[in-house]
């Protein structure tokens, strides 16, 4: 199994109902999320601690947010653009990421999970 | 930012004068009703249009609570709702029907000095516009027997944010307070971090707080949680109301945002308050309806 294949097993899981799908596969350390009035695709990233990652997000529809409080993250994802965030997670756990640009009827459930093995 | 569990705000209540009476109806206990130099109705979160299963009575629940509001023993001086007047559409010409339907439906209060404030599902989408042309201004003061109320925006900017222009409009307003005046200030969001994982609170509310901080009786109104929650930043109470729609789940009780609670056919998570303001601000839970 080479590293691209790694990466995109590593994306998917299920927890809390989210839904589990794997996303196409990405550059070395990346990891693509999809964002779409009301969900983020995949909604349930797993990595692992320490590892460095970079979240490559894009938005198919219209302007969204991309909020993760642990981590002291934010950005806008705006259609036809990558946006693209880097961290280390140094702690295990669950992280919530959630969309903080209100967006329609669904604006509120549109959230994900970051979990940190190990 | 100083935050405060419930025990420790009930002592710091005590110690600024805010009171909480029990919510008892019909009529307000007469102590409630003669605590105050006046008093006003607090309603939030009616989000006319809402079609779903977490309120199957929602065409009805607002015109029962009007009844409600309407039979108080002691009439409020004014009434004032915090935001999430209609629930949220993308379709413009549907968005202005429903505010037009709900000013139809709340011109049936019986008081008639009545204050409108946005929430996110009123404009954020269209940042206002909609809103204003039915209810005005999406941030305003008003003076009220000695009481300074200014009403903030952090909702029109689909970022939940308050905005430089306005902190720089509440900073000039604030410069005319005397540090001892009485001043309430009415939000949808949260003004402080309740939860942020949940989205709940406000972008950039920490700089509202510090400008603030520096007057001594100041106490916030606010919606969007959709119960009753009170909080204190250092001495500046936060009160959140209950919504007339749907109840949500008790702050961070799980780590993603839940869906709203189940319907209860008793309607008793939902309601409306009335606030009694003197030295003291008492504060009493008044249900949808009577029975």
């Amino acid at each position: 199994m080479n590293r691209r294949h790694l990466i995109a097993l590593l994306i998917g899981g299920s927890a809390a109902g989210g839904a589990v799908r794997l996303a196409r596969a990405a550059a070395p350390g990346e990891i693509e999320i999809q964002a779409s009035k009301f969900d983020f695709t995949p909604d349930i990233v797993k990595v692992k601690r320490g590892e460095t990652i970079t979240l490559v997000l894009t938005s198919i529809d219209r302007i969204h947010g991309f909020k993760m409080p642990d981590f002291g993250i934010r950005t806008d994802i705006i259609p036809d653009e990558e946006r693209r965030v880097t961290l280390t997670p140094d702690r295990a756990g669950s992280f919530v990421f959630f969309c903080d640009v209100f967006c329609g009827d669904g604006h509120e459930e549109m959230s994900g999970t970051l979990v940190v093995d190990g | 930012m100083q935050h405060t569990d419930r025990r420790d705000f009930l002592k710091l209540a005590g110690l600024a004068g805010v009171t909480f009476t029990a919510g008892l109806f019909p009529g307000l206990k007469a102590s409630a009703q003669m605590a105050g130099d006046f008093h006003f109705v607090q309603i939030s979160d009616t989000h006319w249009g809402y079609k779903g299963p977490a309120n199957p009575d929602a065409e009805h629940t607002l015109e029962k609570a009007i009844a409600t509001v309407n039979g108080l023993s002691n009439k409020p001086d004014f009434i004032v709702f915090t935001g999430d007047l209609t629930h949220t559409t993308e379709d413009g010409a549907e968005r202005r029907a429903r505010m037009k339907r709900f000013k139809e439906i709340v011109s049936a209060l019986n008081v008639k000095d009545v204050r409108f404030m946005p929430g996110e599902h009123d404009a954020a989408l269209d940042k206002g516009v909609a809103f204003k042309e039915f209810f005005g201004a999406t941030h305003y003061t008003f003076d009220h027997k000695g009481v300074h109320f200014v009403a903030l925006d952090n909702v029109s900017d689909p970022g939940a944010k308050l905005g430089d222009e306005q902190l720089a409009w509440l900073a000039a307003d604030l410069k005319q307070r005397k540090p001892d005046d009485r001043i309430v200030v009415l939000t949808h969001r949260p003004l402080f971090d309740l939860v942020p994982s949940w989205d709940w609170t406000t972008a950039d509310g920490a700089k509202a707080i510090d400008l603030l901080m520096p007057y001594t009786n100041v106490v916030v109104f606010y919606g969007h949680i959709h119960q009753e929650h009170h909080h204190m930043t250092g001495h500046i109470a936060h009160h959140a109301a209950k919504s007339l729609i749907f109840p949500q789940a008790a702050p961070g009780t799980q780590p993603r945002r839940p869906p709203p609670l189940p319907f209860d056919a008793s309607l008793k998570p939902l309601g409306t308050r009335d606030v009694a303001m003197s030295s003291t601000v008492t504060m009493t839970e008044l249900p949808v309806t009577k029975g």
